[in-house]
């Protein structure tokens, strides 16, 4: 069980309320970065990312990357080229396991399809996915680009919040970043939280485990004061079948730079630069991204565009509207983030099942809006709520434990 | 039956900025070292984000005016996909659904008189890097200094119908571009390139023929010589049934004189375009855009007009100076020193051309300030330097380019001497010493005269109005 794909030694000693780790798609040039593939095995980045700069700078440390799926778009890291993760012969994540095992305070992780999500949902761990635009992706392997955010694990509110205003804040390196202003809006409780919408049809499919929680949190919230309503959501309900279609298409845009020419894995045996594009790709990318590959080659077609590609656009767009008209009324949504809180032998026979199971990560990932996974249960917010989730999240947790 | 050949250019054109598109690289690429310009942005290592140069944003939008073309006010980036060792992150940075520039107009003016070409559309886009094939190890080595060097692509419309107007339309391409200071179009730097769509019908027809596509075409030439192959085999395929022609790629081969079919519309690839999400849409306000809009030059024939009407100049020599805006700019300031532009462009057309001549150096690359330079023509028309030392203080305003003619002629001894004492003295000395040219004058010899003139010139060290000299000389002779 590999829970590091490579580790800092000087870190050991380093107080473990300052030691932190990274998972294999955030760059460094201390430690080599994989995205979990063996297309990047000991790649050496020239540079690291934006976000390890800001935590360095605050005195965090860095303990190691945490191994990943093979470009983060897997359920928890399951397709990684250096090994699944399990415990007690349930398939789990390394970086829930690093938190659990009290080795780091917190992890980086990059958010693609919503692993960070079902991983604390899985082991009971905080993870928030903060606003797109919030924290910087210069340095961060691109996957889903409309989508990556860079996000935090941790067993508390209280630990993701101290790493969420290290890292948040504009930066000039990514076009996508938010000014100055608005990121610091974000990490501020500026909107309590007061109402909070339960889209039920989106809990359908979720085993009794999870229904259990759901039932925990509402009950929670509202002995906190905090009222939750039973809604109905059609269009949120579809995000995910868009989200496949745009991640795909993204995904399968940034792996093509990885062909065997300049770095990364080069086949032994080709001739010619069309048999070395082929024999590497088919050799080191596994199965879910090779199927990502020809899905998001497909709907970029000339002729599957306008139905497909340019659909998902459309789709993104009501989805948004969605939210807003939501969030006219509601300060949060309340979506489960996964649909069981262990996978069964079911799940994990079904190389394709993240292409369903992600339908409770997929409404985040497609809006950019702000999730935050407590108490098993995902609560999503408007854009630049941050704070006020992690707020919420505390003040729900812990009228848990009274 | 008579036929008419159909024409539509793609040119492609190399913005002169500083910096490549996305990343601080130099993108002068043109003569450097291999992967000299290069860094992790532009050899499409994972993890660096596109930030747009603001600086290919205005040049596009120069190059729209120029061509009089509508600016779209919100330009957006696309991504094209394709795999070829030269283009790093496997996919090319360019503007599929919203470019920066539409539906322009250009005029060209051939034997035939004068005729407008449409364009279609202006997209800014990266350039991909360069193969270089090493045939004594075979192998290819890939220098990546050209990735990320920021292009246009003009593409116009079917207007064209023969090898004069493509030439034309290139020539007047090159000149507006270049007279906005955007690019400098030189088809042997690969500076500007040329994609030529061809198709001929018969003449009055208004419906399209099959069209042939010849891809990368970098001299004016090849593309002279293309067109007319093409438009033979296009006419003898359907007059003769020589062969079936359909919609292809095809590759110009200037040596053997013909075109080989590359790939047809079935097999070209599919290039998967999709709007990049790392670069946000691109939003020309009122202010960028007036901003460009006043900082556009004068187009060429109007200053044309206005040098042979206002200021005088001959057709000939208005034409000479048109050719470059940097001349333009050169003689203008040195007119408004001087207040006498056929002074001007007389120093313009023979001495500053001269030097540049000798130098090695473009109109367009032409540095001279022209206040510096009207110093020194009305140093000279003063009589205060002679013209050859004028000549000697403008190569040192060329090494130098903070030389001030004045201080330069005063502190190298080159004005004037109005000392007709030491010019009597001079004269006396070389009168003297030569009898026999002296003697060779008072026998009818004139050019015996222009012996002796030269070495008082010598002794005098140019620094003395001729005029005077002359005048002494013969006085001398005749005591
Ligand atoms: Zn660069």
């Amino acid at each position: 069980m590999k829970l590091y794909i490579s580790e800092n030694p000087a870190a050991k000693s380093a107080d473990i309320s300052r030691r932190i780790a990274a998972d294999d798609m955030i760059l460094t040039s201390s430690l080599p970065t994989t995205a979990g593939s063996r297309m990047l095995k000991g790649y050496m980045s020239l540079f690291g990312a934006e976000v390890l700069t800001r935590l360095d700078n605050a005195g965090f440390t860095l303990a190691g990357k945490a191994n990943v799926g093979e470009f983060a778009v897997d359920l928890l890291g399951e397709t990684s080229y250096f090994g699944a993760v399990e415990t007690d012969g349930k398939l789990s994540n390394a970086a829930a396991e690093l938190l659990k095992a009290g080795e780091v305070s917190a992890v980086i992780t990059l958010d693609v399809n919503g692993y960070p999500r079902r991983a604390a949902a899985q082991n009971g761990l905080i993870s928030l996915k903060p606003t797109y635009g919030t924290v910087s992706r210069f340095g961060v392997i691109p996957a889903a680009c409309s989508g990556d955010t860079v996000s935090i694990m941790a067993n508390d509110t209280a630990a993701v919040s101290e790493i969420f205003a290290v890292i948040a804040g504009h930066d000039d390196k990514d076009g996508t970043s938010h000014p100055e202003a608005v990121c610091e809006t974000a990490k501020t409780a500026a909107v309590p939280i007061k109402r909070i919408a339960l889209p039920v049809n989106l809990t359908e499919g979720t085993n009794e485990d999870v229904k259990g929680k759901l039932a925990a949190f509402t009950a929670s919230a509202e002995a906190a004061g905090i009222e939750v309503v039973k809604v109905e959501s059609d269009i949120i309900a579809v995000s995910n079948i868009a989200w496949n279609i745009l991640m795909s298409a993204e995904v399968c845009n940034n792996v093509s730079r990885y062909d065997g020419v300049k770095y990364g894995y080069r086949a032994e045996n080709f001739s010619g630069i069309d048999e070395l594009y082929t024999n590497s790709r088919t050799e080191a990318f596994g199965e879910l991204i090779k199927s990502v590959i020809i899905f998001g080659s497909e709907t970029l077609s000339a002729d599957k565009y306008n139905k497909q590609y340019d659909k998902a656009l459309r789709i993104r767009r009501l989805i948004v509207e969605a939210f807003a008209e939501l969030f006219s009324e509601y300060d949060a949504v309340l979506l489960p983030a996964c649909s069981a809180l262990s996978y069964g032998e079911e799940i994990r026979a079904d190389k394709y099942a993240v292409y369903t199971e992600n339908r409770f990560t997929a409404p985040a990932s497609i809006t950019g809006l702000p999730a935050v996974v407590c108490g098993s249960v995902q609560l999503i917010g408007r854009a630049f709520s941050d704070g006020s989730l992690l707020a919420a999240a505390a003040k729900i947790t812990e009228s848990e434990g009274k | 039956m008579k036929y008419e050949t159909v024409i539509g250019l793609e040119v492609h054109v190399e913005l002169a900025t500083d910096s490549k598109i996305f990343c601080s690289c130099s993108a002068g690429s043109y003569g450097t070292e291999p992967n000299m310009h290069v860094c992790p942005a532009c050899c499409g290592m994972p993890g660096m984000l596109p930030v747009v140069n603001k600086r290919v944003i205005d040049f596009g939008m120069k190059a729209g005016m120029m061509l009089n073309c509508h600016i779209n006010r919100t330009t957006t980036f696309d991504k094209k996909n394709y795999y070829y060792p030269d283009l790093p992150s496997a996919f090319q940075t360019t503007q599929w659904f919203a470019p920066i520039a539409v539906k322009g107009l250009v005029e060209i003016k051939t034997s035939t008189g004068k005729k407008g070409i449409r364009i279609k559309q202006i997209h800014m886009e990266e350039d991909a890097g360069k193969l270089v094939h090493d045939i004594r190890e075979d192998t290819t080595h890939i220098d990546f200094n050209r990735t990320s060097v920021p292009l246009i692509e003009i593409v116009s419309e079917p207007d064209l119908s023969s090898a004069e107007e493509v030439e034309a339309y290139l020539d007047r391409l090159k000149t507006l571009l270049r007279y906005a200071r955007v690019a400098e179009c030189e088809m042997a730097h690969g500076t500007m390139r040329c994609d030529v769509n061809l198709s001929v019908r018969p003449e009055g027809s208004n419906v399209l023929g099959v069209r042939s596509e010849m891809k990368n075409m970098n001299s004016i030439e090849a593309i002279k010589r293309a067109i007319d192959y093409e438009t033979f085999r296009h006419i003898d395929a359907i007059e003769n049934g020589t062969e079936e022609l359909v919609q292809e790629t095809r590759r110009w081969d200037d040596i053997k004189g013909m075109s080989f079919a590359m790939r047809t519309k079935e097999t070209a690839g599919d290039y998967r375009y999709f709007p990049d999400p790392n670069v946000m849409p691109v939003v020309i306000d009122d202010k960028w855009y007036d901003g460009i809009k006043s900082s556009l030059p004068e187009f060429p024939e109007v200053r044309f007009e206005r040098y042979t009407t206002e200021l005088g100049l001959s057709e000939y020599d208005a034409r000479r100076l048109t050719e470059s805006i940097a001349l333009c700019e050169c003689f203008e300031a040195a007119c408004k020193v001087t207040g006498n532009p056929k002074d001007c462009v007389n120093w313009i057309t023979s001495e500053v051309m001269s030097i540049l001549g000798v130098r090695g150096i473009t109109y367009d690359q032409l540095k001279l300030d022209g206040n510096a330079l009207g110093e020194l023509i009305k140093l000279v028309s003063d009589s205060k330097v002679s013209r050859v030392n004028g000549r000697k203080i403008l190569d040192a305003m060329f090494d130098d380019g903070t030389v001030s003619p004045a201080e330069y002629a005063a502190s190298e001894g080159l004005i004037i001497s109005t000392d007709t004492d030491l010019i009597d003295k001079v004269v006396a000395e070389v009168v003297a010493a030569d009898p026999k040219s002296v003697a060779d004058y008072k026998g009818g010899k004139e050019k015996a005269l222009m012996a002796l003139f030269g070495k008082c010139m010598r002794q005098l060290k140019g620094n003395c109005d001729p005029q005077v000299l002359r005048k002494a000389l013969i006085a001398k002779i005749n005591e």
